[in-house]
């Protein structure tokens, strides 16, 4: 039947395909992991993602119910394996906030120390492997001869490159080898320059600003409803971050330490001298402003180590030397629970704890990872974009599929 | 009890009556214990709403959802566990008021030999989507209102609900064995 059309503007916006469902994963490279997206598309847009997870799924709250806590440890390093220090010590706080036992001052330190150099490394694989999904591949290279270096860091203090169970209940398994963190502050000092070629190699280039600026936005009231958290957060404009804001058990770890919260106030971001300006595209909330909040919180990251190191070793050698103590393995758990939220890399990362008492075994153990509230946004911003902007978004979220599926 | 909870309390306990208790905390629990409010059912959708409306509350953040299961699987335990029950366990933050607040819900373990029914927070905070999924597929709690209620992580087609205290694990699934 032929049909008139009388404006022409409506043709123009009438043209219609078929609506194409695409599989995007779970084996595809950029989708970090085994993450299998369901696109709905209408030519090369995108109208729905549905995403499906699961596929690394392997119910380490159940196996966490069957453990003494300790032995938990080295199932949190297998959720966020690029930040398993940090998975170490959300667990190890959750613990000790339980048992109301605060570590030795100098652990506290080393703490530190191993916290954020855990963050620039995790903070490298993503803005590497970010660059990776945009098609340039020697950002990651770049990324990873960084990231090596701070992984031979931590195989000389504790033995393993990916998974550490380092910190544990009552501070680390062993105090820093010596000549350690001359050692470290040698890595940072080499580190530190290279930042600059980051910012030259993606931060602003051309090419990388048009794939991520404007591109999927969350807006600050999605962002908080939607529970993310971390650098996906505070790309949103919401200054919020544990170190600053937890609770007493966390906060305490960085008393007196000096830092800043990476976040835009007032239309600006307290960048240092050698961070590019926001590009006039970018708008608060999209994938270049996560980016971008990333980049500069390594450069905080760096600042705190040194910080740390100083005052590790002004304090006197109280680190308990035996890993058995001051903790065994049989030692029973008061009754209560404890939840606690830690700032990991990616996000809030938080362990709830249940203990009926009398038994060294908890009665529930659960993991609220970060990168699952992050994900859950990807209906909302992947709607209505271009399917090559989903590798963008999904890039800029940050996920690894081992803490969401768990 | 920590100050802020008591406020949050009496707010609450001004708007819902008894709807809202803080129950006593666990014999000989340790001194670091979180508190929690104690929520009756029906009423948690309410609730929710409130905390999160609410000037004085602005509790505009779900951190998580957590179920937990309460069954004698131990003698040496049974005392300490109780009454047979599930607690879902929700976790909330204010980021503009830098607070933090526990609720409690209990149900039993099934209603007429299927799951139990707990109102759906999903239109409060959009989070509350994918957690209440996540706990329906692992702890077996059915969120009534919830858009769409699947198993989230495990398969579509997976019998049982891994978290519970009495569930045993399949010793096969197409075709593939286990243990």
């Amino acid at each position: 039947m032929p049909t008139t059309v009388e404006d022409p503007r409506t043709v123009e916006f009438d043209v219609r395909t078929d609506e194409m469902l695409v599989n995007m994963g779970p084996q595809h490279p950029s989708t970090h992991g085994v993450l299998r997206l369901v696109l709905r598309t209408d030519g090369e847009v995108v109208s729905e993602v549905t995403p499906h997870i699961g596929y690394l799924h392997r119910c380490a709250e159940k196996i966490g119910e069957n453990l003494a806590v300790r032995q938990w440890i080295p199932y949190t390093d297998r959720m966020d394996y690029l930040a398993a220090m940090n998975m170490n010590l959300g667990w190890s706080l959750t613990v000790e906030k339980l048992l109301g036992y605060e570590p030795p001052e100098r652990g506290r330190h080393l703490r530190v120390i191993i916290a954020e150099m855990g963050r620039i490394a995790s903070h490298l694989v993503g803005m590497g492997a970010y660059g990776l999904d945009l098609g340039s591949f020697s950002p990651f290279l770049y990324a990873f001869r960084e990231r090596e270096r701070i992984l031979d860091l931590f195989e000389a203090a504790c033995g393993a490159r990916l998974t550490y169970s380092y910190l544990t209940p009552g501070g680390a398994t062993a105090d820093l080898p010596p000549g350690w963190t001359d050692r470290c502050l040698k890595v940072l000092e080499n580190f530190e320059p290279v930042i600059a070629d980051y910012h030259t190699l993606l931060t602003s280039n051309a090419i990388f600003v048009k794939r991520t600026a404007g591109v999927g936005v969350l807006s600050r009231a999605n962002a908080i409803s939607y529970g993310t958290s971390g650098p996906v957060l505070r790309a949103s404009g919401v200054d919020w971050d544990l170190r600053r804001d937890g609770e007493a058990c966390y906060t305490r770890m960085y008393d007196g330490y000096d830092f800043k919260v990476v976040c835009q106030r007032d239309g600006a971001y307290a960048a240092p001298p050698s961070a590019p300006a926001p590009p006039y595209d970018a708008v608060l909330g999209d994938c270049w402003h996560r980016f971008y909040v990333r980049m500069l919180e390594v450069v905080e990251s760096i600042w705190l180590v040194r910080q740390a190191i100083d005052r590790y070793h002004s304090t006197d050698n109280d680190l308990p030397r035996d890993h058995g103590v001051p903790f065994k393995l049989t030692d029973k758990l008061p009754a209560g629970e404890a939840y606690l939220e830690t700032e990991s890399p990616r996000g809030q990362m938080g362990f709830y704890l249940v203990s009926l008492g009398g038994t060294p075994i908890p009665w529930r153990t659960r993991a609220r990872s970060s990168c699952f509230s992050n994900l859950s946004t990807i209906g909302e911003i992947g709607r209505g974009c271009l399917i090559a902007d989903i590798p963008a978004i999904v890039g800029s979220l940050d996920i690894v599929m081992g803490e969401i599926d768990r | 009890m920590t100050h802020d909870d008591e406020e949050a309390l009496s707010r609450l306990q001004a708007k819902f009556g008894d709807g809202v208790t803080a129950p006593a905390p666990r014999e000989k629990a340790s001194p670091t214990s979180d508190p929690w409010l104690l929520v009756e059912t029906p009423r948690l959708a309410e609730v929710a709403r409130f905390l999160r409306n609410d000037p004085a509350s602005v509790f505009d953040c779900l951190n998580s959802v957590t179920v937990v299961d309460y069954l004698p699987i131990d003698k040496k335990l049974a005392a300490a566990v109780g009454e047979e029950r599930l607690e879902v366990v929700y976790h909330l933050t204010s980021l503009s008021r830098r607070k933090r607040l526990t609720l409690k819900v209990v149900t039993p373990r099934s209603v007429d030999g299927g799951l139990p029914e707990v109102p759906s927070v999903a239109g409060i905070w959009k989070t509350a989507d994918w957690q209440e999924c996540e706990a329906y597929d692992l702890s077996g709690v059915r969120f009534t209102g919830h858009p769409n209620l699947r198993r989230l992580l495990c398969p579509e087609d997976w019998e049982g609900h891994p978290l519970r205290k009495d569930y045993a694990m399949p010793l096969e699934y197409h075709g593939i064995r286990g243990r």
